[in-house]
């Protein structure tokens, strides 16, 4: 069942026509950007995409070849920053959400922390990762100290969207739960977290394109090695590295860094679109059909 | 169902009465003669336990000065007493309403009947509540058998976001029953008993947010009975349905006498009239809830023993 959609009245006198013609043009402006942006990406970057330049190893710098050990170790960083983030930041928000109370003085300084952590330049983290992970644990330049940094740099996204999600299970299934003799875990795992799985999922998303886009604390950490990563304590070149050595460094690297950034695009858009649908799927599974 | 037994109700819609009119009758609650000032103390024949009339098994729930307090720790100075000193008994498979303006600490007592307020923070409840015998306040006492025997229906329907088998399978494996086939056939029967099996045999995995208000709530009612409770609480279970639903549910409750003991609390005193065996009428004194008169209910409605009942039963009457 939906609800009516109500039209808006009509619009009266000039005001209203202004304000109707720049939210116009706003909308025109961000749509515009948008679809110069991937016109751009397509029409300088389509002609060098082949499934070479997917499997091959990086040649003369990136001028030739392709990006093989690139796309592995940017996925192995996101994976290694995810398998991080995950566990940490769901227990951190189930703690917020669940255990404390709302408004003491714990979680409201933890809060604070993660607000300000959220809003630090990932040039900081990259140097914090730099000098913790890589100095002070001896990870070196090693795709496991770029991992967890940028871990690091998503955990206070990805905890406040979780937060999010989970304060807006509904109160009364909580005490649906306990009227029915279920423990505090068991109302967490049968309940709350199913219900809270959208909110979830959003907060994964954000930190995955987050994690993907990230260029300044990567430069420090897992480094520029563009070789095909042998473990995940060898230095690996993540896919913006890669865009940003071709265009700024490589005279004549400008075609592959369009055809390495319409990669990135393509494969922020597929994780996202992947991630949307699992959600439906395991929202299904777990609401509706299981 | 049976919901043309219920045409529009006009005084269910006058549930309280008009606040001026009982608060100058509260005022001259202190000096009726016989009333010592006291609201039904133990000496009071109007609640005494001792002597309900009709019922000749023993209570299901002995209850007695039973008081509830919300000491939030963050506020400072002494708590606040949501209800005091209460003496009552609970006649076992029979319906008992609790009545009373709001904020008179009905919902509070309803929730301490199976430590449901062992969840909300710094309150803190005190007396004797006993099950057969067993003190359940008792802090070593299992709660989780408790509520097995104890089920609870809210005011407002809250299903899982689940789908309606789940929502009826989680509480059943919850309390170990295993066998999947037994599981199905106390889920079919639960739902039968409710009402709800013919309009959602089909779609039993589907969620159980599609179904309509009265639905939600009648599955609700089956969640709490499927794991087969003695007594089922019910927090003004119709208060958010649509009065056909409301009516579906009510009769759905007052099919209830004999097989389970029910306590219900309801601002809709027609409602307490109509399903009620016995009522137990709540108000504010010196801002703490107290029980002020219990009895069968057709004799608190047509005798009540104290000024403030007459009011208050008479207010919603006229």
């Amino acid at each position: 069942m939906t609800a009516p959609r109500h039209r808006l009245p009509p619009p009266q006198g000039l005001a209203d026509r202004l304000l109707g013609a720049a939210a116009s043009a706003a909308v025109l402006a961000i749509v515009g950007v948008f679809a110069w942006l991937l016109a751009d990406l397509l029409r300088h970057g389509l002609g060098g995409l082949s499934w070479h330049f997917l499997m091959a190893p990086v040649e003369a710098a990136g001028r030739a070849g392709g990006i093989a050990p690139i796309l592995v170790s940017t996925l192995a960083i996101l994976a290694i920053c995810l398998a991080a983030a995950l566990p940490i930041g769901l227990g951190t928000a189930i703690l917020l959400a669940e255990l404390g109370d709302a408004n003491s003085r714990f979680g409201r300084f933890v809060r604070r922390c993660l607000d300000i952590l959220a809003g630090m330049p990932s040039i900081v983290f990259g140097l914090f990762g730099n000098a913790f992970f890589s100095l002070v644990l001896g990870l070196g330049f090693s795709l496991l100290a770029g991992g967890l940094t940028l871990a690091c740099m998503v955990l206070p996204l990805f905890i406040r969207e979780a937060e999010e999600g989970l304060r807006a299970v509904p109160q009364e299934q909580r005490l649906a739960a306990a009227a029915l003799g279920l423990g505090r875990w068991r109302m967490l795992w049968l309940v709350v977290l199913p219900a809270a799985a959208p909110g979830l999922f959003v907060g994964l998303v954000l930190a995955v394109g987050r994690a993907l886009a990230e260029t300044a604390a990567l430069l420090f950490t897992s480094g520029y090695v563009d070789r095909m990563p042998g473990s995940l304590l060898d230095s690996g070149r993540a896919l913006s590295i890669h865009i940003y050595d071709l265009s700024m460094n490589v005279p004549g690297g400008e075609a592959n860094a369009y055809t390495a950034a319409l990669v990135l695009v393509a494969l922020l858009l597929a994780i996202n679109s992947a991630a949307a649908w699992l959600a439906g799927r395991l929202g299904r599974a777990r609401w509706q059909v299981a | 169902m049976t919901s043309q037994t219920h045409p529009a109700r006009p005084s269910d819609t006058a549930t309280d009465p008009a606040p001026d009119e009982v608060s100058r009758r509260l005022r001259s609650v202190d000096t009726v003669p016989g009333s010592d000032g006291v609201l039904c103390g133990p000496g009071c024949d109007c609640s005494d336990p001792a002597a309900p009339p009709a019922v000749d098994t023993p209570p299901a729930l002995r209850i007695r000065d039973l008081s509830c307090t919300y000491c939030a720790a963050r506020v400072s100075g002494e708590g606040h007493v949501a209800y005091r000193a209460v003496d009552l008994d609970i006649p076992a498979r029979r319906i008992t309403a609790l009545i009373g303006p709001s904020g008179c600490g009905k919902t509070s007592f309803l929730s301490s009947l199976n430590r449901l307020t062992d969840l909300i923070d710094g309150c803190r409840v005190t007396g004797r509540l006993e099950i057969d015998g067993v003190d359940i306040l008792a802090p070593a006492h299992d709660v989780v058998a408790l509520r097995r025997r104890v089920g609870m229906v809210f005011q407002k329907p809250n299903p899982f976001p689940l789908s309606i088998r789940r929502n009826l399978e989680l509480p059943l494996r919850e309390h170990g029953v295993r066998n999947r086939a037994e599981r199905a056939a106390r889920i079919e029967a639960v739902l039968r008993d409710v009402g709800l099996w013919r309009e959602v045999e089909h779609r039993l995995d589907r969620s159980a947010l599609a179904l309509s208000g009265g639905q939600q709530q009648r599955l609700c009612i089956a969640r709490a009975l499927v794991l087969e409770p003695e007594i089922v609480l019910f927090d003004e279970p119709c208060s958010a349905l649509d009065p056909l639903s409301s009516g579906v549910v009510e009769d759905l409750i007052a099919s209830f006498r004999e097989r389970f003991t029910v306590v219900i609390v309801t601002h809709n005193l027609a409602q307490a009239r109509r399903i009620a065996d016995h009522t137990a009428f709540f108000w504010l004194v010196d801002g703490a809830g107290t029980l002020v008169e219990s009895g069968p209910t057709a004799a608190l409605f047509d005798h009540p023993h104290h000024p403030l009942t007459r009011a208050y039963v008479d207010g919603a009457r006229g």
